[in-house]
Order: structure tokens, then C-alpha cells, then sequence
């Protein structure tokens, strides 16, 4: 064994690629490729493929040539898992690029500021619905945290037996209930006090908040867990009650955590439109208030524009994309924020 | 051993040169212990049967520990030190399924009375773990003052400051993190979080101080640090502390008791305790001797 261990070459080829030999030959093979593109009229989607392709292929046998086997087999996994990851973000990208380049037109200050009232044709703006977007999440995230919080509260910490695995399991189930579904439930909730054709802003926040409180619960329940049981033990041995010990040093533990987690699921529903068109309705003039008459918000305002376009349509379709632009802009804000918080306030868990 | 951190000899230094007597300090709240050489409270285990569910961890165990004497439990892994330890202040409950048939006494009461408050017992024994543990989220200050700030016990800000500096002394701990006591408590080294530790559970005043292997990830010179803070902690407080180091045992305890297992699988064993001297020179039993003289298997 150690005499064969002894005999084998300890590496077939000697040499070493220059540093960066990935990068550069990335860059060879991208200008290579849309030389050849130019030449030939191909599109810049083909042009993506042949850069992969080649520097692909010219770091293998460079590699092989210069390395040998071993690493030239670790070049190539490493470029396949770069481009597999490139080739994950192209629908990103893509989404980004288009919404910019045809949000910009109509993203000014006419739009940030102006609802539609009275708005036939060019000008009006989405003040409106993007107050509507704010207050709807808001009332869902502040009836929704709670809730969700303290649950995950007692399924780390207290739950036992039949009652914590049936709360579990109905949290998958929320987990999976489809958004129109949510809608539905807050409609008819409110029908049943109000009769039908009732439209309000709160059920909007109703429907919204279905949908976050299983997104609050699994991600604070993942928190808490991490937080490491020493701690708690060291709590209770300085004699302080579990209660104490949950609110005192388990919580401010997992709380960059669990913000971060809210921030996340005020993302995931802050675009969506199928429950909301159906319990808030959509309305051309600012309503501040969610108890009182429909209500305007940006991905039904973004819906009602691109599906109902009046005279000329442009108008309309601009206004569409300036609404999605401001709704992405929001949720990049918040996932920024969220980012933020965990860096700022969290704090390392050791285990 | 373990060494996660070389300690800088500074450290060391400072350690043992601290205040000349900590403990003589004048205590800084009327409510403190009034002589400083205070009698603490003694334990007496009759029949404890530990268990993990249906699992017997520990057997028939029966023991005296002395008030204001350091008690080592030494044993190979696995035999129910930690267990043991554990069921002195009802920390071992709190895991599934576990529970503890028999009797503690802490000077005469028992702790596993039913009209006896777990939370009221644990603030009486203290515990100080195999790893430092220090709050995360508080500072040096606050991980100090957490035991009376948690159980919310109405103090003035002078007098926890007071508590503060005292238990941070008592641990010698004082000099080194004097001035940055608002800095978050993770920022120190390994011995330096394990005196904090100390600190923090000496600083609610305990009868009893437990420590489960307080030096094991600490390198020789924090170990001998601690060591030196056991010895003069028992003035104060009566120690029950678990190590695999037989040294450690023979220089820092007054009394050394000896688990055994008979076959893995078995429940431990109290086979022998005495004082420490007898122990490690002339105990009754062969499993012992052999135990500490590193013939065993
Ligand atoms: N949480 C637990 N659940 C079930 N069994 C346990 C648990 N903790 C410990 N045990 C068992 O109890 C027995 C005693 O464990 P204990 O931790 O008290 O040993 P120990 O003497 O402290 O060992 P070491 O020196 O390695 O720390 C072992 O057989 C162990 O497997
Ligand atoms: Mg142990």
C-alpha cells in the first residue's frame, strides 16, 4: 500500500495556470463568441451559449495540457456550476432590464404624486395605490406578527405532543393555500357581516395576512431553533422562569432573525393581486381609509392598467410598467432592509 | 487538552494579582450576606435514582457534600457525573422525559418537595457549565447583572453596579474588562467568558456552586486561574465540581468522589467518596485506586 502510495506520481502535469486563467479565458471566449455572432447575425442568447461552450472546452484542454487531470477536473466543475448559476440568473436579469427600461418612461414625480382621478387619457399617477399598498400590508403585518410569532413561541418552546404536531400540520396546510383561496376566505368573512358586494381596504389585510402568518410562524419557529440550548439552560440556572428566560434571552437572540423573516414574507405578499381584486376592489381617487370603500393598490392598479386600456393606450401601458417598476423598488427596499437589520442587530450563534 | 485560546500571560498575571481579597470586599448592598465568610448550605442526597425515561442513569446514590468545601466527582465518561449534577437543582428535568426518584436536602429541605418552587431552588445552587455560555445579545455588564435584572429583583442602579464589580472581582475578572463593560460579552476569550460565567452566577448570591467541567476547554494557564478562584470561592460558597482531570481533583478539592459503571448500559455508580487526600493516596477500593492511578479496562 505505501509502496504503491510512494510510487504513483504525485501530480501529472507540473504546472499551474496563471491566476485568473478562469476569468480570462471567460473574456477570450466572450469576445470570440460575439465577433463570430457579428459575423454571422446570431442573436445575443446565442451569443451567451458559444461564450459558455468555449471557455468550457479551452480551459479543459488547457488545463489538461498545462495541470493534469486532477485539476483540470476541478476547473471544469467550476466553470459548469458558474454558468449553471449565470444561467439561473438570466430570467432575473431579464425581468429587471425590462421592467427599468420600460417603467422609466412614465417613473416621475407626476406619478409618485398624483392619483387618477379624473384621468382620461396621459398624465395620473399611482399615489394612490401605493398608499393603498402601504396601509393594506401594514394592517397585515401588524395583525400577522403577532400571531405568527407567538406561535412559533410555543411550538419551540412549549408545544407538546398532539396539539404541537396538529399546529404544525396545519400550518403546512396554510402554508400551501392558494392566494385567490385567501381572498375568497376574506370575502366571504365580510360578506357574511356585511352582505355581499362588500369591498373594503381591511379585507385586502385580511386576505394578505392569511397568507403571512404561516411565512411569520416557519420562519420564526427556524430562529428560535438555532438559538442555542446552553442559553436557556444558563438562564434557568441563574433561577429565572421559563417565561422569563423566552422573553429575556431566547427572543432578543433570535430577533434579527425573526425581523428578517417578516421582511421576507412582507415581500412575498406585498405583490399580490388575486386576493386583493377581489376584496379591495379598485378605485381611481386616494382612500386613506381601510374601513371605508374600496380601495386602491399597486399590483391591482398595475392589473386594472395593462388589462383595461382606454384611449391611447400607451398611457396605460406605461402607467403598468411604472407600477410594477415602484412595487419592485419596494420590495428591493425591504429585502435591503432586511439585510441590513440581520447585519446590524444580529448576532453570531455559536453552536 | 483543549486549547481553544492561548491566554496571554498578562492575563494570567492580572488573574492572580488581582484585589488582594475579593471577598473581603465590604459587601455593596444591605442585602448581601453580612460576615464575609458566610456559612453556606450543605447537600444531602438520599437514595437518587436518576433517569432518562425508562433509562436509569444514575443508582442508589447517597452522599454528603460539606458546606464550604470544594466536592470533585471524578468518573470515566459516561458514568452520570453530569447527570448527577444536574439533579442538585432540578436542572435535569428539563429535559423529555427525565425525572429524579429520591431525596435532596439543602439543609434539611427537600428540593424535590412538591411545594418546592424549581425556579426558587436553582437561584440558591448555581451552575457553571462545560462551555462558557455568556448572553449573546448583553453586554459584559448586563451578562454580570442578568441573574438580578431576570428575576427582577429591585435594586438601584448603584447597587448593581456595586453586585457588578464585586462578582466581576470575585471571578478576577475586574481588571481585565474594567473599561469596556458595555462591550458585548462574546468579545472576550474562552477563559476570560468562562470567569464572566463565574461572575454571573456568583453574582445572585447562590449557597451552592455547581460546575460541570468549568475548565475543559481552557488551556493550562486559564485552568490553573480557575482553579485558584475555586479556592477562594468555597470561602463564600460550597463547590460540587465535575473533572476528567485527576490533578485538577487532587489540588483543588477537599472531597473527590468516584462514579463508576459496571458495563456500558449499567447506571452509574457513587462507589467511593472521601477526602481527597484519602482518595489519591490510600482509597478502600480497588476500582478507585486503579481509577486514579490510570490503570482501568
Ligand atoms: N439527554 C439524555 N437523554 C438520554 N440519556 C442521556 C442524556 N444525557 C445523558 N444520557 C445518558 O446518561 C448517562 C450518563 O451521562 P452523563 O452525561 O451524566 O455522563 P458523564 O459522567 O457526565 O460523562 P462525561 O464525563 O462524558 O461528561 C450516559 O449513559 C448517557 O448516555
Ligand atoms: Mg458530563
Amino acid at each position: 500500500m505505501a509502496g504503491s502510495a510512494v510510487s504513483m506520481p504525485l501530480g501529472e502535469g507540473s504546472g499551474v495556470l496563471p491566476r485568473r486563467a478562469g476569468l480570462l479565458v471567460f473574456g477570450i471566449s466572450a469576445v470570440a463568441s460575439a465577433l463570430l455572432c457579428l459575423v454571422l447575425g446570431f442573436s445575443p442568447f446565442v451569443w451567451l451559449i458559444f461564450t459558455g461552450l468555449f471557455s468550457l472546452v479551452t480551459i479543459t484542454v488547457w488545463s489538461l495540457a498545462v495541470e493534469g487531470r486532477r485539476r483540470a477536473l476541478d476547473r471544469v466543475m467550476t466553470v459548469v456550476i458558474v454558468e449553471i448559476f449565470v444561467l439561473a440568473l438570466v430570467p432575473l436579469i431579464s425581468l429587471v432590464y425590462t421592467v427599468v427600461s420600460e417603467g422609466l418612461a412614465r417613473f416621475d414625480v407626476q406619478f409618485l404624486t398624483e392619483d387618477m382621478r379624473g384621468v382620461v387619457g396621459e398624465g395620473g399617477g399611482a399615489f394612490h395605490a401605493a398608499m393603498g399598498t402601504f396601509i393594506i400590508t401594514a394592517f397585515a403585518t401588524v395583525a400577522a406578527v403577532p400571531v405568527g410569532v407567538l406561535a412559533a413561541i410555543y411550538l419551540v418552546e412549549y408545544g407538546k405532543g398532539r396539539l404541537k404536531r396538529s399546529i404544525t400540520f396545519f400550518v403546512d396546510v396554510m402554508m400551501g393555500i392558494p392566494s385567490i383561496v385567501a381572498g375568497l376566505f376574506a370575502f366571504a368573512l365580510f360578506a357574511l357581516f356585511f352582505g355581499p358586494g362588500i369591498r373594503l381596504g381591511i379585507m385586502g389585510s385580511v386576505a394578505l395576512m392569511v397568507l403571512m402568518i404561516p411565512i411569520v410562524i416557519r420562519s420564526a419557529e427556524e430562529m428560535l431553533r438555532v438559538v442555542p440550548n446552553s442559553l436557556r439552560e444558563a438562564s434557568y440556572a441563574l433561577g429565572v422562569p421559563k417565561w422569563l428566560t423566552v422573553l429575556r434571552v431566547v427572543l432578543p437572540t433570535a430577533l434579527a432573525g425573526i425581523v428578517t423573516g417578516v421582511m421576507l414574507a412582507v415581500a412575498r405578499v406585498i405583490g399580490e393581486t388575486a386576493p386583493l381584486l377581489v376584496t379591495t376592489g379598485s378605485i381611481d381617487t386616494t382612500n386613506l381609509d381601510p374601513f371605508d370603500g374600496r380601495m386602491a393598490n399597486l399590483p391591482v392598479y398595475v392589473y386594472e392598467q395593462y388589462k383595461f386600456p382606454g384611449v391611447p393606450p400607451e398611457a396605460f401601458i406605461e402607467r403598468a410598467w411604472a407600477g410594477a417598476l415602484l412595487l419592485i423598488l419596494i420590495v428591493m427596499v425591504l429585502f435591503l432592509a432586511a439585510r441590513l437589520i440581520s447585519r446590524r442587530y444580529g448576532v453570531e450563534i455559536r453552536r | 487538552m483543549n486549547q481553544t485560546e492561548t491566554m496571554k500571560e498578562k492575563e494570567m498575571v492580572d488573574a492572580q494579582a488581582g484585589p488582594a481579597d475579593p471577598i473581603m470586599d465590604p459587601p455593596a448592598s444591605p442585602s448581601a450576606t453580612a460576615t464575609v465568610d458566610a456559612l453556606a448550605k450543605r447537600i444531602d442526597a438520599e437514595d437518587l435514582n436518576i433517569y432518562y425515561g425508562s433509562f436509569l442513569a444514575v443508582k442508589d446514590c447517597t452522599v454528603s457534600i460539606h458546606p464550604n468545601k470544594v466536592t470533585a466527582l471524578i468518573g470515566s465518561s459516561g458514568c452520570g457525573k453530569s447527570t448527577f449534577l444536574r439533579s442538585l437543582n432540578r436542572m435535569h428535568e428539563l429535559i423529555d422525559g427525565a425525572r429524579v426518584e429520591g431525596r435532596v436536602l439543602l439543609d434539611g429541605m427537600d428540593i424535590y418537595s412538591p411545594s418546592m418552587d424549581p425556579v426558587l431552588v436553582r437561584q440558591q445552587i448555581g451552575m457553571v457549565f462545560q462551555q462558557p455560555n455568556p448572553f449573546p445579545t448583553m453586554s459584559i455588564y448586563e451578562n454580570t447583572a442578568a441573574g438580578l435584572r431576570l428575576n427582577r429583583r429591585r435594586l438601584k442602579k448603584t447597587e448593581i453596579d456595586g453586585i457588578v464589580e464585586r462578582s466581576l472581582r470575585g471571578a478576577h475578572l475586574w481588571d481585565e474588562v474594567k473599561d469596556r463593560l458595555e462591550k458585548p460579552a462574546s468579545g472576550l476569550s474562552g477563559g476570560q467568558q468562562q470567569r464572566l460565567c463565574i461572575a454571573r452566577a456568583t453574582a445572585i448570591e447562590p449557597e451552592v456552586l455547581l460546575m460541570d467541567e468549568p475548565c475543559s476547554a481552557l488551556d493550562p494557564i486559564a485552568t490553573l486561574a480557575i482553579e485558584d478562584l475555586i479556592n477562594e470561592l468555597k470561602k463564600r460558597y460550597t463547590i460540587v465540581i465535575v473533572t476528567h482531570n485527576m490533578q485538577q481533583a487532587a489540588r483543588a478539592s477537599d472531597y473527590t468522589g468516584f462514579f463508576n459503571i459496571e458495563k456500558s448500559g449499567d447506571p452509574g455508580v457513587l462507589v467511593e467518596i472521601d477526602e481527597t487526600e484519602k482518595i489519591f493516596s490510600n482509597p478502600s477500593l480497588q476500582e478507585t485506586e486503579d481509577y486514579v492511578s490510570g490503570r482501568f479496562g
